[in-house]
């Protein structure tokens, strides 16, 4: 399994998606230039990161979907490749059309970085076998509120699309019903793509995948990406 | 273009000269100087960029040090963290911007000192803030919070460097003129480390990033003269910060810094292009001429004063070695920056300004008219021949009548707790760091509110050079204690801090400073001036922690109806710790039941002066403070230290605001674990022995097997262990003094800061 980590100019968490692929699950994984036309060779995954790709003055991502990459980009999931993005990168996935809805701003209008708890609610690359577990991740964002019409958003439950859902199990949010963004039916991730192929979530997995930062729950995630990619 | 207006004295006044300055600069030239170069001296020699008061007394402080690679002087200090790999940090103040806009005001201060730092050569890695507001209940302070925090965090977390930590005072001492004091931290090779430095005569001077606008003109002399109500009116001298495009700047620089290309590089801060150049060439002997027709503008019409002193943010002076800034420039259009070769490095040890009169690049080429001399000082006059100041100091700044009858006051062990936990000097601070992104580079292993200092992994080097190195970080400032006496208030500070980095499992490797004071022409805020220098040279030497890096920021105070008002003197200092290994890492608080608590150090003599229980009780800062004896603090930190290594605590606490007790319920509300314990010194409770915020203490935590290894390390360093009793339960019972439970402890705690901003 080779994958890529796509860097906007803005990207910041491009390192730690690298990081946890490459140093943590041991994935060969190389940094790609937004201003590249296509992947490298025999690429499998395709990681957008988080971070603030052209700075996002303007809606997050806005900007982003027109780099020559995403091109690339969508070309790879059209034909079932499989794209992950994280935070920005789900953003740039709903503002380049390649998930269906959009990333407004945190009910509370502040950035807010934390721990969510989420639960595994749909089987997919990045999920198999974990349907039901609940999560300790980090989120770290200010637009993570989903949003999608009434349709879409039946649409996304019918088919099963709803990767990860806030729960409320932590007692910091329970106020909110720990939801900690107003996402629409508490959707913190959602796949998407011709075969299921596309996943876009608001939690930082890769920020949580070592003891050593005192919590590796994401770990599960990438270790279900290396099992459902590797042939 | 307008008509430049004729220099004289009554212009050079404006300009924040004084007649001496003026006298000397018509002197050292044998003429009067042009419009633009008044406008060169005066903020060249400003105080924020000459440090002409400050400067005598700085040189008392320690900055030499086995790891030392870089001390004060530079862009940023330099530190040696082992394998070849270094640790490039600073602190500085950006309190008058803040006042004025505090979210263009803090985010423009965090963006300052991440140039500082990346311009060494170092990848941002860490950011702390340290910043003090005005009384709760003063209508501007939720305001300026909400700003400033969210300024901190608009910059901070769109360019990717982790806010692992900092503190938050509030005082009505800062009602007028807020501080907000922003450390930054990189890490480099220890051999790559750059300098700002004109070097090699001929060398092609290359102006990097944002467009030159008029934002921010005479910002360092603003900062350098007291506050009013119509400085306040002066918003437009205030600059506006753009993290995506220094995201751009940096990412740029540090491709350039992995090439052989460079000379010297320094980021255009306060004055911009002007001190930058100048102290550029000072640093290399050298002089520089400037071609101010190339200067890349976003505002038509700018004259060549308004070009050499814009303080437009995220930009950069690199000098290139000759005949390499092609690849400089190619480097920076591959992240889409401006880059222009603007002038050269000469021999003259002059600086020269030339532009074309009436040129103004939107309108087409420059006319066949050749370009003049607008500009030509000798860098000398700007740099170190600027005026210094030995200024008239009081014999001692302290104030005359300490004594207060703490008898007085009402005093009632349960409340009291309540009252202080849900104060906004010691209540939680989550409402703050939860805005910033403290977690982004994976490199976090105790985040905010998990330890007395952050700490955090530094990935060094690539490929195969690869190494992970962890350091802890702390920011403290007691400006109470330092206004009742600087010299034991800022040593505090200094132990303070290094303790927090002691307790999170580092050794205090090195210190940089950022001192915030009033009038420097006011014989007693120089006083206290000079004596907190001293008290900082006292405790680094007595640490062995060195001074490598620091800021001075004066005339912080308010021009009010009833006077003027300073702030509290407040040395901030932070400090970097380094862990031998990713293990000794530890937390502040109870991990779980069954766990021994003690006290390091003494239990104190109970000394209220400056501390939270009295100022809320007193209504103003008052009372003799607690001393400091250095040479215990040594050995409580060198404990902490070896018991990290060998693993012996699971939590060390240091007690600071709101005294033994405050910590006691922190120790519980952190993890939602209860104590139950004894203070066998305490026969009557009294406000002293409970609230007192006497140093050199620290509340730990160990599994009862390590009794005895605790036990024989602490006899052997010579520091005082008191056996308080252990954890578990859901409450804090101290024998005789108060049983809550931590969830009600919790709920006054964690509601703090909230019901000050409005809302969860």
């Amino acid at each position: 399994m080779k994958a890529v980590v796509v860097q906007f100019p803005g990207s910041n968490a491009d390192f730690d998606a690298w990081h946890a692929l490459s140093d943590v699950v041991g994935v060969p994984t190389t940094m790609v230039f937004h201003k590249e036309t296509a992947l490298p060779e025999g690429t499998d995954l395709v990681v957008l990161p988080g971070g603030f790709s052209f700075g996002d003055y303007l809606r997050c991502g806005a900007i982003a979907r027109f780099s020559p990459i995403v091109q690339a980009v969508r070309a790879h999931a059209d034909r079932g490749g499989y794209v992950l993005g994280i935070c920005n990168g789900f953003q740039i996935l709903t503002e380049a059309g390649m998930l269906p809805g959009a990333l407004t701003r945190n009910v509370h209008l502040r950035f807010e970085c934390r721990d969510a708890v989420v639960r595994v609610d749909a089987d997919g690359f990045f999920t198999r076998g974990l349907l039901g577990r609940v999560l300790r991740l980090p989120i770290a964002h200010a637009e993570g509120r989903y949003q999608a019409s009434e349709d879409i958003l039946r649409e996304l439950e019918d088919e099963d699309r709803v990767a990860f859902r806030y729960v409320p199990l932590d007692p910091l949010f329970a106020a909110r019903g720990g939801n900690p963004n107003g996402s629409l039916r508490d959707i913190a991730g959602i796949y998407g793509g011709p075969r299921r192929n596309v996943l876009g979530l608001m939690p930082h997995p890769e920020r949580a995948s070592e003891k050593l930062l005192g919590n590796d729950h994401g770990r599960l995630l990438f270790e279900c990406a290396v099992r459902s990619l590797t042939p | 273009m307008r008509p430049e207006p004729a220099v004289d004295l009554a212009l050079a006044r404006e300009h924040g000269l004084s007649e001496e300055e003026y006298a000397r600069a018509c002197e050292a030239l044998g003429r009067t100087p042009t419009f633009t170069e008044l406008g060169v001296l005066s903020v060249m020699w400003s105080e924020h960029c000459s440090y002409k008061s400050s400067r005598v007394h700085l040189k008392r402080l320690p900055t030499e040090g086995p790891r030392v690679l870089q001390g004060p002087g530079e862009n940023a200090g330099v530190v040696d963290i082992g394998d070849g790999f270094a640790v490039v940090f600073k602190m500085e103040s950006h309190n008058h911007p803040s006042f004025i806009e505090p979210y263009q005001g803090a985010a423009t201060g965090v963006g300052g000192i991440l140039r500082d730092v990346f311009t060494m050569g170092a990848r941002p890695v860490a950011l702390l803030d340290s910043l003090r507001f005005g009384a709760p209940e003063h209508p501007k302070t939720a305001a300026l919070l909400r700003g400033v925090v969210a300024g901190i965090a608009g910059y901070g977390n769109s360019i990717g460097v982790p806010t692992v930590g900092g503190e938050v005072q509030f005082d009505p001492a800062y009602n007028g003129n807020i501080l907000v004091n922003v450390f930054a931290l990189g890490v480099c090779r220890a051999d790559r480390i750059f300098y700002g430095r004109a070097s090699g005569v001929g060398n092609p001077i290359i102006y990097v990033g944002a467009r030159t606008g008029r934002d921010g003109i005479h910002g360092a002399t603003m900062a350098s003269a007291e506050f009013s109500e119509e400085k306040e009116a002066r918003r437009p001298t205030v600059q506006v910060g753009d993290p995506f495009k220094e995201k751009l700047l940096l990412e740029a620089c540090l491709e350039i810094f992995a090439e052989d290309v460079l000379e010297g590089i320094q980021d255009m801060g306060a004055a911009g292009l002007t001190s930058s150049t100048v102290e550029m060439a000072g640093r290399a002997g050298n002089g520089v001429e400037l071609d101010l027709d190339k200067v890349p503008r976003r505002a038509r019409g700018l004259s060549p004063y308004e070009l050499l002193l814009s303080e437009s943010q995220e930009r950069m002076i690199l000098v290139a070695r000759a005949g390499m800034e092609h690849r400089v420039l190619e480097l920076c259009a591959k992240w889409d920056l401006d880059a222009v070769v603007v002038g050269r490095v000469t021999d003259t040890k002059r600086f020269v300004a030339r532009a074309t009169a009436g040129h103004d690049p939107f309108d087409g080429e420059p006319t066949a008219d050749p370009s003049t001399v607008v500009c030509d000082l000798p860098v000398a006059l700007l740099t170190d021949e600027a005026p210094k100041y030995t200024r008239p100091c009081l014999e001692d700044p302290r104030p005359d009548d300490r004594s207060v009858d703490t008898a007085r006051f009402h005093f009632d062990a349960h409340r009291d707790l309540l009252e202080l936990l849900g104060s906004v000097n010691v209540g939680s601070r989550a409402w703050v760091w939860r805005q910033y992104d403290h977690i982004v580079r994976d490199g976090t292993v105790l985040r905010p509110g998990d330890s007395d200092a952050a700490v955090v992994r530094l990935f060094c080097g690539d490929g195969d050079q690869r190494r992970e190195k962890f350091i802890a970080l702390s920011v403290d400032c007691n400006g109470r204690f330092c206004e009742l006496d600087p010299r034991e208030g800022a040593a505090m500070a200094v132990a303070e801090c290094c303790r927090n980095v002691a307790c999170a499992g580092a050794e205090p490797i090195g210190l940089t400073d950022c001192l915030n004071f009033g009038n420097p022409e006011r014989p007693e805020v120089m006083a206290q001036l000079r004596d907190a220098i001293d008290g900082i040279a006292d405790a680094c030497r007595a640490l062995k922690v060195p001074v490598v890096s620091g800021n001075v920021s004066l005339y912080n105070e308010t021009l009010e109806a009833g006077g003027v008002r300073s702030v509290l003197p407040t040395p901030t200092v932070g400090v970097v710790g380094l862990l031998s290994r990713p293990e000794d890492a530890r937390g502040s608080f109870f991990r779980g039941d069954g766990a021994r608590v003690a006290l390091l150090g003494m239990p104190g003599g109970g000394a209220l002066g400056g501390s939270e229980w009295l100022v809320r009780r007193a209504g103003k800062v008052c009372g003799a403070p607690p001393a400091i004896d250095l040479e215990v603090e040594a050995r409580l930190q060198s404990f902490l230290v070896a018991s990290a290594r060998l693993g012996l605590l699971l939590s060390a606490h240091d007690c600071s605001e709101g005294g033994l007790l405050v910590t006691l319920a922190e120790c519980c509300i952190g993890r939602g674990v209860g104590a139950r314990v004894a203070l066998p010194w305490v026969t009557t409770p009294t406000p002293g022995a409970l609230f007192g915020e006497d140093p050199s203490r620290v509340v730990v935590s160990m599994e009862p097997s390590r009794v005895d290894a605790v036990k024989a390390l602490a006899s052997e360093h010579r520091v005082p262990v008191l056996f308080l009793g252990e954890t578990g339960g859901t409450f804090l019972r101290v024998d005789g003094v108060v049983e809550l439970s931590v969830s009600e402890l919790r709920r006054r705690y964690t509601r703090a800061l909230a019901q000050l901003v409005g809302d969860g």
